[in-house]
């Protein structure tokens, strides 16, 4: 899939080779190479041209705003007497070329939009986020101040240095392992496809699909379902919540530190009847009739619903429409310890096999009588950032796989059949000889996650409910809230996109750094 | 995949009956986790498809994944009743939008990357540095002062607007993407063209734009879902009669609980195009996606 575009090559595989072995002796080596060839002649009309190899690759940002700079003089004035043209291309020294005014032609259409709808905006919004938010009075740095005064801004910037932080991390690594991974398995392809498909798909619908994943009730979001079946399946809770035994003195249980214990001590031979009340009729709609304990060996006893449907019945008396209470976790406590522990059967009975003889005082633990556990509250304000990290990773980790795979299958089989017959583990393999080879890969993957993270967006939007917006709030987010979203405050949006486009810059200079050394 | 398996089962003698053992159990595993985070990502895309077939009271009272037990509760009354409430408007100016300012990006693109690979002119290298900069350059920069000037042009809310502030975004990684591509040419094929006297335009047309056709596969596909899947430019820049489909879900975000049957059938209807496209066209896909990772 990489025979016709030179661009996965330079990404992949030329630089992964090129920027393990011979990395940092690279960089100086461009300007020097590059300022001969555009002639001697013109190197001299520009003063210091010679001594720019310390300072081309540190000037990059200098450069960029004067052009005659030392390290843009070899690029900028190469191009008058035709001797160069970019890198790979300088091989013919005469020919026809078109004349440059052609290329104003060419250009005139990219260069109009790019100016009018990239370049003018940015010099605008500097302008503009001087003034308040009419426009109408000069604050200077006023609504910069504000960004880092107000506690709402604060709260996006701290919420930006947690995805920042995390995300790109997360990504990196996970596309990492999966790229390794699939190289163990026969259906990479297919593994491939499915986790870069929600690349395709746009953050809204991503953001939908999540709200949906994200839904509280057990019933609906697949995220607390998974979590309450994982969480049931080690705990287990039959759940009565709100019962309890009647508050007089005739209830033969009380109520002690959130358990029920009997107030009687109970024996072997005498059923125990424990009472519970608290409950609808349709908590226990589906349970059996309660039904009196046998005698015979052993302690045991009922735990039931003593109300019948409709009134009557005689109280602490098992009647025939009072249903027992299945799977209640009984205990039989002797001086303080829990001596044997037991769960009622479906008619509430229950009956403790082989326990010594003597008296016991029969309790019902608090954990019956808790609420059951219903997932997380994952669009709540403190776990709405994580959670939408989470649809985040989702999206993008595919991105990542397929990235650091094309590194990867650049790496030479050589070095790594190598060091597997010198003996050395697959963890030794990929942690000593594939990921420094494929540091560069990792690297673009990183920065690219950092820019985009920088300007989430839709996701937060979408995923946090309006309540909790304030809490998930991101900057990109919150320019559009203070300029659009009925904040009305122009001059503090346009603050806040300059503080945007200032966190990007840094990667800005990558970009042109990695661009500059790719060429060279 | 098979390059790495078959070495290590050249060196048999080497290795320990354990170590093999071990390599056999680590390889299920693998099969084992892999498959698993493989429906951890497939889920919830399954999830919003069965989600948007069931009705309102199924969702309201089990989850989506009941359907393996009781499959005959899907419909796809969701699906026409979010048409019949005039939905298909909004998919329709997502396509107006879309299409335009995928064309205008490639062909304008085209020509500057034209220029800056093949064409000399002065300042520019420094003319690309500055396309190069601008590849990060946020959107949100543009949202103030672009409203303002379509205020002044009076194409505030209109697709024609959408449409060009698409295009302007777009423009800095397609030429990239193009210029890098046409630099990769050999020179002798527009050498040979120049020789015939052959002018520049016809050059461009005939020679380098055929074949550059995966560069411009890449491109294309990239800028179209980029602007099919925008957003943000949509809530700023359209009007209600001109809304993309992304727009007219979002309005629709606040009342998320009583609204799915409306949500999941918009929200699978705007990503089943951009999910057939990615699907015919992933070789291009990963292709741009490699040459120009940065943006």
């Amino acid at each position: 899939m990489t025979e016709r575009l030179d661009g996965p090559q330079a990404a992949g595989g030329g630089e992964s080779a090129a920027g393990a072995s011979s990395g940092p002796s690279e960089p100086p080596a461009d300007p020097s190479s590059d300022s001969p060839q555009p002639g001697a002649p013109l190197s001299g009309s520009d003063t210091p041209a010679a001594s720019d190899t310390p300072a081309a690759s540190d000037s990059l940002t200098a450069s960029e705003e004067s052009p005659a700079g030392p390290a843009a003089a070899g690029y900028a004035t190469a191009a008058p007497p035709g001797a160069v043209a970019t890198a790979g291309a300088a091989q013919a020294p005469a020919r026809l070329g078109p004349s440059p005014r052609l290329a104003v032609t060419f250009l005139l259409p990219a260069v109009l939009l790019l100016v009018a709808w990239m370049i003018y905006p940015v010099v605008y919004s500097i302008w503009r986020s001087l003034f308040d938010a009419t426009g109408d009075r000069f604050v200077g740095l006023g609504n910069y101040v504000s960004i880092f005064t107000d506690s709402s801004t604060l709260t996006t910037i701290r919420n930006n240095v947690i995805w920042v932080v995390v995300a790109p991390i997360v990504v990196t690594a996970l596309g990492l392992v999966f790229a390794v991974l699939t190289e163990r398995i026969r259906w990479s392809t297919a593994f491939k496809l499915v986790l870069f498909m929600p690349m395709a798909v746009s953050l809204l619908a991503a953001g939908v699909i999540f709200r949906l994943v994200y839904e509280q009730d057990p019933d609906k979001g697949v995220a607390n379902a998974i979590i309450t079946t994982v969480h049931d399946a080690f705990s287990s809770s039959a759940g009565y919540p709100g019962a309890r035994p009647r508050e007089n003195d005739q209830a033969p249980a009380v109520v002690q530190g959130g358990a029920v214990v009997t107030r009687q001590q109970a024996q072997a031979g005498t059923p125990v009847l424990i009472p519970l009340v608290g409950l609808t009729q349709d908590a226990v709609k589906d349970a059996a009739p309660a039904k009196a304990a046998p005698g015979g060996d052993g302690l045991s006893g009922t735990v039931w619903l003593d109300v019948v449907r409709g009134g009557g019945g005689t109280l602490n008396q098992i009647d025939p429409q009072e249903k027992g209470l299945a799977g209640v976790t009984v205990e039989a406590v002797s001086g303080g310890a829990v001596k044997a522990t037991t769960e009622t059967a479906a008619d509430g009975t229950f009956r403790f096999s082989g326990l010594p003889a003597g008296s016991y005082v029969v309790r019902l633990p608090q954990s019956n009588f808790t609420a059951p556990f219903n997932g997380l509250t994952w669009l709540g304000p403190s776990l709405i950032t994580p959670a939408i990290i989470g649809a985040y990773i989702w999206v993008w980790a595919g991105f990542a796989m397929v990235l650091i795979a094309a590194g990867l299958s650049a790496i030479p089989r050589d070095a790594l059949e190598a060091a597997r017959i010198d003996g050395a583990t697959e963890w030794q393999v990929f942690r000593r000889i594939t990921v420094p080879l494929l540091s560069p890969v990792l690297l673009v993957v990183f920065v690219t996650m950092i820019i985009n993270v920088l300007k989430v967006f839709d996701l937060v939007f979408i995923i946090a409910p309006g309540s909790v917006q304030p809490q998930a709030n991101v900057v990109a987010l919150e320019m559009w809230r203070v300029s659009f979203g009925g904040g009305g405050n122009q001059g503090l949006g346009s603050a806040l996109s300059i503080f945007l486009l200032v966190l990007v810059v840094p990667f800005m200079i990558f970009n042109i750094r990695r661009f500059r050394r790719d060429e060279g | 995949m098979t390059t790495l398996a078959e070495p290590r089962h050249a060196q048999p003698m080497r290795r320990g009956l354990f170590t093999r053992a071990v390599d056999r159990l680590g390889g299920g595993l693998v099969q084992v986790f892999m498959i698993l985070v493989a429906l951890f990502w497939l889920l919830p895309t399954l999830g919003l498809l069965v989600v948007s077939l069931r009705g309102e009271t199924d969702n309201n009272s089990s989850g989506w994944w009941t359907l393996f037990t009781k499959p005959a509760q899907l419909t796809f009354d969701n699906y026409s009743n979010l048409l019949a409430s005039g939905f298909g408007s909004s998919f329709w100016n997502t396509v107006l939008i879309t299409v335009p300012a995928t064309l205008l990006v490639i062909g304008i693109a085209a020509m500057a990357g034209y220029a800056f690979a093949w064409i000399e002119f002065p300042g520019r290298d420094l003319v690309f540095l500055v396309v190069i900069a601008l590849l990060v350059v946020p959107v949100q920069i543009a949202l103030i002062p672009i409203a303002k000037l379509y205020g002044f042009l009076g194409i505030f809310g209109s697709i024609l607007g959408v449409v060009l502030f698409h295009v302007a975004f777009g423009l800095p990684f397609a030429i990239f993407l193009l210029r890098n591509f046409f630099v990769g040419i050999p020179r002798e094929l527009l050498e040979a063209a120049r020789m015939d006297g052959a002018p520049e335009w016809r050059i461009f047309a005939t020679v380098v734009f055929p074949l550059a056709k995966p560069a411009i596969a890449s491109l294309g596909i990239f800028q179209f879902l980029w602007v099919w899947n925008d957003l943000l430019v949509a809530l700023v820049f359209a009007d209600t009669e001109n809304q993309p489909m992304t727009k007219a879900l979002q309005s629709q975000m606040r009342q998320f609980g009583t609204n799915v049957d409306i949500l999941a059938p918009g929200a699978f209807l705007s990503l089943i195009i951009p999910l057939v496209l990615f699907f015919a066209f992933q070789r291009y896909f990963v292709q741009g996606m490699l040459a120009g990772s940065v943006k």
